[in-house]
Formats: C-alpha cells, structure tokens, sequence
C-alpha cells in the first residue's frame, strides 16, 4: 500500500523501549544471576500466564503504534505525475487497517451489545408515507439477517459456535508448535515434550501459557467471528463501534504505563546515585528537590502542571502539523508530567540504596585502587541497582494505568481526542443516568482495564519475587 | 527531641518556598499573564485593552520577581511572585521592621490569605466553609478503613499458608486490579439505583448528612482493602515469623493471644508511622469520591477548579496540600519515638 509514514514521539519511545528490552535481553544471557532470575520468572505460573495476556495486549498496542497518511484520491483536473492526491491530514494506524470494518462501520447512535436495532425508538417513515415509532434496524449491526426476530439468537449461536471452533482449531496448531519446540530443544520426540509439558515437569510454565492462551482464543474466537457482522461491545453515543474503541484505549494504556516510568527513569537513577555516593551538599540538594516534589499533593501537581501544559498547547498550533500529533504531544507531556511526581520514589529508594553499597568492601576496594568515580559508579554500583529499577519499572506500570483512568475522568488526562479507557470512562457518566441503562462501553473499558492492570500486578509479583534478594 | 522538632519546623518554610517557586514556575513563566487573559478571554473578545483590564483587576499587571521602578524592598514585594506566591506564607516576619508586632502580624496572616478566586470569592472562606463536609467523609472512611483492612491482613496471618490465605491473596490482587471509579460507579448503581438505599449524591447539614455519607465511606472503605491488606499481611507475615513470637508460642500463648499481644502490637508500628502521613492531609478531601457524589467539601472545589481553570483555588489548594504533608512528615517522626521506644530522634 502506498501510504506516508507517520513517526509519532510515542512511537518512537515506544519502539524505542522494545528495543531496550531487547538489547537487555541479549546482555542478560551473559549473565549467570540474571538468567537465573529471569528463569524464577519464567518457572512461575502466574508470571508465565500474565506476561502472556501482558504481550498480547503489547501486540496490540504496537500495532496501534505504526502510524501512517494515506493519500487521498487525486482531484479529477488535477495534474498529478505518480497517479495519488495530497497526503490526508487523518493519521492512522496498522490496528485501524487491520479492523478497517471496526472503524468505517458507524451506526447513528446507541445499540446495544450485538444487536440488530437501534437503541432508542425513533420515527420511521415508511414506504406507504405512514409514519411509525420503532426501533430503527442497525446500517451495518445484523444487517444480513432477513427476518431479525426469528433469526437473530440462531444466527449469534450459530458464529459463536464457530468462532470456538476456529479457536480450538487455533488453539490446537499454536499448542502443537510450541510442544514442537520444547520438543526439539530438549531433543525428546513430541509425546514426551507433550506429557512433560502437561505436567508441568522441568523448564518454563508452558502448560499456564497454553491454559491462558486457551482462555484468551474461547474469549477472542467467537468475538473475532461476530465482529464480522454484530457489534459485539455495542456502539456508543456517535455509534462508533466500542469494541473497536477499546482496541484503541491499550495503546494509550501501554504509553502511559511505561514510558511514565523510562522518561524520567533516567533523572531517578542518576540523581539518586549522586546523592547516596557523593553526599554532602549534594546529597542535601537533591533530598530538597525531591521532599519539595513529594510535597505537593501527587493530584494537584498534576492537575497544575496539565492546566499550564494545555495552554502552551492551545498557544501555539503552529507546533503541530495533524490533530494526532497535537494529542501525542498532550500524552507525552502527560507521561513527563506523571513521571515528574513518580519519580522521587524511585530516587529515595537508589539514594538508599547507594548509601549501603559505598560502604561494601568490594566498592572500598575500588576507591583505594585509584579508580574514577564515574567507574566504580557504573560499574559497581549501577549493575547492583538495576533490579531495583527494573521492579519499580513494573510495580509502576498498573498504578499508571488506574491513574489516567482517574486524570481523564478529571479532566488532566489525554486530549479528549485521544482513545483511553479513562476518556471512555469519561464518556460514560452520562449514559448511566439514561433510562434504561447503557452500560455497554463502561464494561468493556472496565473489563480490558481490569483484565490489563491483574496481568501487570501478577507479573511485577512474579518479577520482584524473583529478583528481590529479601523476598525469598 | 525538642531540638530536632524545631529543625524540622525550620526546614518547613524552606520546602514551602521551595513548592511556592514550583506553582509560581509553573503559573507565571511557563505561560505569561498574557497567555492566561487570552486562554480566558476568549478568541472573540482578545483586545490589549481587554487583556490589560483582565491582568489589572486580578493584580497580574506587576513584574514577575523584581520591580524596577519601584525603590527599596517594594521592588522586590511589588511584583507578582511576592503578591501571589509568597503571600500565602503565614511565617512572614519581613514587615515587622515598620514597628508593628510580629505575633498580631502573624496572627493576622495565619488567617491565610489566599486572595480571591477568579470568580471573586474569598478562598480562605471557602476553604473554611468546605473542610466540614470534606472531614465528615474522610475522617470515617480513614478509621473505619485502617479498622476493616488491619483485621482483614490479622485473618489472613492467623490461617497462613492455608487454602483461605491464598485465596485471601487472590481476592486483594484482584480487588487492587479493579479502578477506584469501578466502585464509585458500580456502588452507586447497585445501592442506590438498584436497591434505593440511600440517595444517589448530595448532602445535608446535621445529621440528615450521615444518610448522604453511608455509601461514599463505604466504598472509600472497599476500594482501600485490596492494596493495603496485602501490605499489611506481609508486614504481619515478617513479625509472625520472628524468634520472640515463637518464644511466645513455645510459653504457652494460644495462636489468636500471640497474634493480638505480639504480632499486632509490632506489626503496628510500620503501619501507624505509613498511615500517621495521610492523617492532616484528610482536610483536603478525596477529590473524587467528593465530586461523584456531590459533596460540597475540598476535593469537589479543587476538581471544579481545575475543570473551570481557576488557577488562584488550584494554586492555594498545592499551598496547603504541601503545607499538610510537611506536618504529617513531621507527625510520622514523632509517632516512630512514641510507639517504638528504640527510636530516638536527634
């Protein structure tokens, strides 16, 4: 497809943090105590199965991250030498290719999880002239069903019969490959690999990442097939698709999760690494900077740092090229301003930290050898941080999420424009009072939060379980 | 003791300065007055006359740190910073030099002068008048909260290792995984809506209040168990398996005497010194708890502040946020020397 490529600040970070880990990830094969501990994470259950629903939601939302402007077909006089228009001011993503028919099918208004009909009675004028209040049959929401009465539930049955089909069809190839794999790493033939898998015997917990994938494809299977012609999740007020709408909110989700954390993570390491090390004056310096920070009520400082933030956004359009980018540019400076008042934590927990290690007889030694300060800092004393940072960097994570949820509902979070659950959320408050109840978008902004925020918790257990000394 | 006390009050005005240089960055030079008046104007109505009216009536039409054309200390108190910032200082000693007393002078000004909002209203006022209703749900929901979630972490301890404890675990997990605005929502729909228990938000005076304040505490109480009581276990957990409680055991002491005399008393000392923190900062109010349910305290009138962009209440509520939290920093050193007697402060 011909299309101009978009490259987002989040995107870039974003990217940027995958590569982070991954660049980690082949220094951690060296390492004897990491690969140890990374193994502790990898032999838990719980760790395996939300790291799993963790990277799947990480799919997602990096495939929301690939952004780009298609052209627009070209005027009809116009001279045009490669056969395309001017770029379109619409930036969109891979996600919004990917679930095209998501995106485009947009009803009037309200209806409800799966329906045929609008949510509310509307006047229908009818082919004889008459006019009738009825419920509006959906543009695109059951549109192939020929009498919706009768056929409806058999027609809704009849998918999600088939989408647990497909599912365990999936389900079935995906678990074979992977016991295929186990098989041919420990060289045994398949039905051993199998049985030691099924029973959890040796090496990684693969039987809770095929457990959890087998819950994740019986959820996704049968939406995945009634997406095709229902709205699973309903349609909201201006009858964009919700389960669509949801798809989107991970990717807001994601960035404020972690990049919070790796914008700022290199303030906390360094600031609280000179003030454990070097102490003096220093020391006093940064301990008054960050009981400054930590003083100001986290929400206030916020909400203050949001309402400055958005008008030097509203000052200056001239910044911003598309709407998307001027949303981005809210969320990172979102993200910076989160970071600023998470940050000190962190730093008071290195300076600590830094504070015993400079007495330890190995970093004693290396003073009296002569060697540079930067040295014995990034060589001694860092590495013997980094498990810290790394469980602050997933501790952080859930809290994050729950925390945009909250500022948007405030009105400090994301732009308005922006997909989050917390702009849903937002969005919902008017419905609940309606009569009856529209409940639809809540829950599955609830749901996908809750289903987000429990893998991250059970994880950053998993992790800190495995790499905290004191917790075993 | 007595001398660390009054460095830790002296240290006080110093961070508070420190936050007041903060907000003042963030209000006056991030974005000029200018900025302000023409964000609040409004596209249609900006005019430089219109702009310098705006910044007359609210006192913004000064310099930012120093006065030029004022002489001697006025060109360091007529400016902005001074008028604005430095003005919510109760401990301003500098005017005592014109011959007034200093402790009038400080009685007057722990009056707080937060100036007016944008709307023209007093704020000290407002403050005063809203940290009832603020208290009336906050004060119930921190003790009845620090009650339920210290009982839930005792139970979980007392069957450890068992089937329930591990439940127990799985249910905070899940319970901490669940947004606040969950159980705000959900809760209203299910007690009010569903049930009509009690009505849906608002508030009354006397006691006809406690009907409006049942459900806000309750679920203040819900959404804190998750979090807190699993912190609570493994600090429990720590103490339960330390040689004193099984010396403690090994006398005779049944499971439930040793878990009330020994465990809970020392478990208590992290826990009280982690909570003593939040205890001044109560007056400010749960913001969003108080705007879901309409109530007329502090947390409602800082989130119609920010929603309306009054930037005066937004800036005096960090004021006194800051000023809170240092006292409860100082309450926590205090609580560590009177609940554990290792703890000497000097």
């Amino acid at each position: 497809m011909d299309v101009q490529p978009v490259f987002l600040w989040t995107d870039v970070l974003l990217f940027g943090l995958m590569a982070c880990i991954g660049l980690a990830a082949w220094r951690a094969r060296r390492s004897e105590p990491m690969r140890a501990a990374w193994r502790r994470v990898g032999e838990s259950a719980v760790g395996m199965a939300s790291l799993t629903v963790l990277l799947l939601f990480l799919v997602v939302g990096l495939l929301d991250s690939l952004h780009y402007r298609p052209y627009l077909p070209p005027a009809p006089d116009a001279q045009v030498t490669n056969g395309r228009g001017p770029v379109s001011t619409e930036v969109r993503s891979a996600l919004d290719a990917l679930a095209e028919p998501l995106r485009t099918r947009v009803e009037k208004t309200y209806s409800a999880p799966l329906a045929y009909a609008l949510f509310a009675k509307q006047t229908i004028e009818k082919a004889d002239g008459t006019q009738q209040r009825a419920f509006p049959r959906l543009k695109f929401g059951g549109a192939g069903l020929q009498y919706p009465e009768e056929d409806h539930a058999g027609d809704v049955l009849g998918r999600i019969g088939l989408g647990l089909a497909l599912a365990a069809g999936a389900w079935c190839v995906l678990a074979g490959c992977l016991v295929q794999g186990v098989a041919m790493s420990r060289m045994v033939p398949f039905g051993a690999a199998w049985r030691a898998v099924w029973r959890g015997k040796g090496g990684l917990a693969w039987r809770a990442v095929l457990v959890t994938l087998g819950l994740v494809f019986l959820f996704a299977g049968p939406v995945a097939v009634l997406a095709g012609e229902y709205h699973v999740f309903g349609t909201d007020k201006v009858g964009q698709d919700v389960l669509f709408l949801t798809l989107k909110s991970i990717r807001t989700a994601l960035v404020i999760g972690t990049l919070t954390t790796l914008v700022t993570l290199p303030v906390a390491v360094v600031l609280g690494i000179m003030a454990g090390y070097l102490g003096g004056w220093v020391d006093d310096l940064i301990q008054y900077v960050y009981t400054v920070l930590n003083s100001i009520p986290g929400v206030l400082l916020i909400a203050a740092a949001v309402l400055m933030m958005q008008v030097v956004i509203d000052t200056h359009p001239q910044w911003f090229e598309t709407a998307a980018e001027r949303a981005d540019a809210r969320l990172l400076a979102l993200c910076l301003i989160l970071g600023m008042t998470s940050w000190t934590g962190l730093c008071r927990l290195l300076r600590g930290e830094t504070l015993k290690l400079r007495e330890l007889e190995y970093v004693q030694a290396a003073r009296a050898f002569g060697v540079s300060t930067a040295r014995i800092l990034s060589r001694h004393v860092l590495p013997n941080l980094m498990h810290l940072v790394l469980i602050a960097l997933v501790m952080d994570f859930s809290g994050l999420v729950l925390a945009e949820a909250v500022l948007s509902y405030v009105g400090i979070g994301v732009d308005p424009g922006t997909v989050s659950f917390g702009t849903m959320i937002n969005a919902a408050r008017m419905e609940l009072a309606r009569e009856p109840m529209v409940w639809w978008s809540l829950m599955a902004a609830f749901l996908f939060m809750f289903v987000l925020v429990l893998a991250a918790n059970l994880f950053a257990d998993a992790v800190r379980d495995a790499f905290d000394p004191r917790a075993s | 003791m007595f001398a660390y006390i009054v460095r830790r009050l002296l240290y006080a005005p110093l961070i508070l300065l420190g936050v007041n240089l903060l907000t003042f960055a963030l209000f006056f030079v991030v974005n000029t007055p200018e900025d302000m008046a023409r964000m609040q104007l409004g596209a249609k109505r900006v005019t430089p006359e219109a702009i310098e009216r705006w910044k007359v009536e609210r006192g913004y039409d000064k310099p930012l740190l120093f006065n030029g054309a004022a002489s001697g200390a006025a060109s360091l108190t007529d400016t902005i910073f001074f008028d604005k910032s430095l003005r919510m200082f109760a401990f301003d000693f500098g005017r005592a030099d014109d011959g007034r007393d200093i402790a009038t002078e400080i009685r007057t000004r722990m009056a707080f002068d937060f100036g007016r909002a944008d709307d023209g209203r007093d704020i000290a006022t407002e403050i005063r008048t809203r940290m009832g209703p603020s208290l009336a749900i906050a004060v119930p929901t921190f003790i009845l909260g620090l009650f339920v979630t210290v009982s839930f972490a005792l139970l979980l301890v007392f069957f450890r290792g068992s089937y329930l404890d591990f439940q127990g675990v799985v249910l905070c997990v899940a319970m901490m995984s669940i947004s606040g605005l969950f159980y705000i929502i959900g809760g209203q729909w299910l007690v009010s809506k569903v049930w009509h228990l009690v009505p849906i938000s608002g508030y009354g005076g006397g006691l006809d209040a406690s009907r409006f304040l049942v459900l806000p505490v309750l679920i203040g109480v819900i959404a804190g168990i998750g979090g807190s009581a699993r912190w609570y276990r493994t600090i429990f957990l720590e103490e339960a398996g330390k040689d004193y409680v099984r010396t403690a055991r090994a006398k005779g002491l049944s499971e439930l005497q040793a878990l009330f005399r020994h465990v809970l008393k020392n478990g208590m000392i992290p826990i009280l010194t982690g909570v003593v923190v939040v205890i001044p900062s109560l007056f400010m109010g749960s913001l969003i708890s108080e705007s879901f349910f309409g109530i007329p305290g502090l947390g409602s009138y800082t989130i119609d502040a920010i929603n309306a962009q009054d930037f005066p209440v937004v800036r005096a509520m960090v004021f006194i946020g800051s000023l809170l939290y240092i006292v409860g920093l100082i309450l926590t050193d205090l609580s560590y020397t009177l609940v554990d007697p290792r703890v000497r402060l000097d």
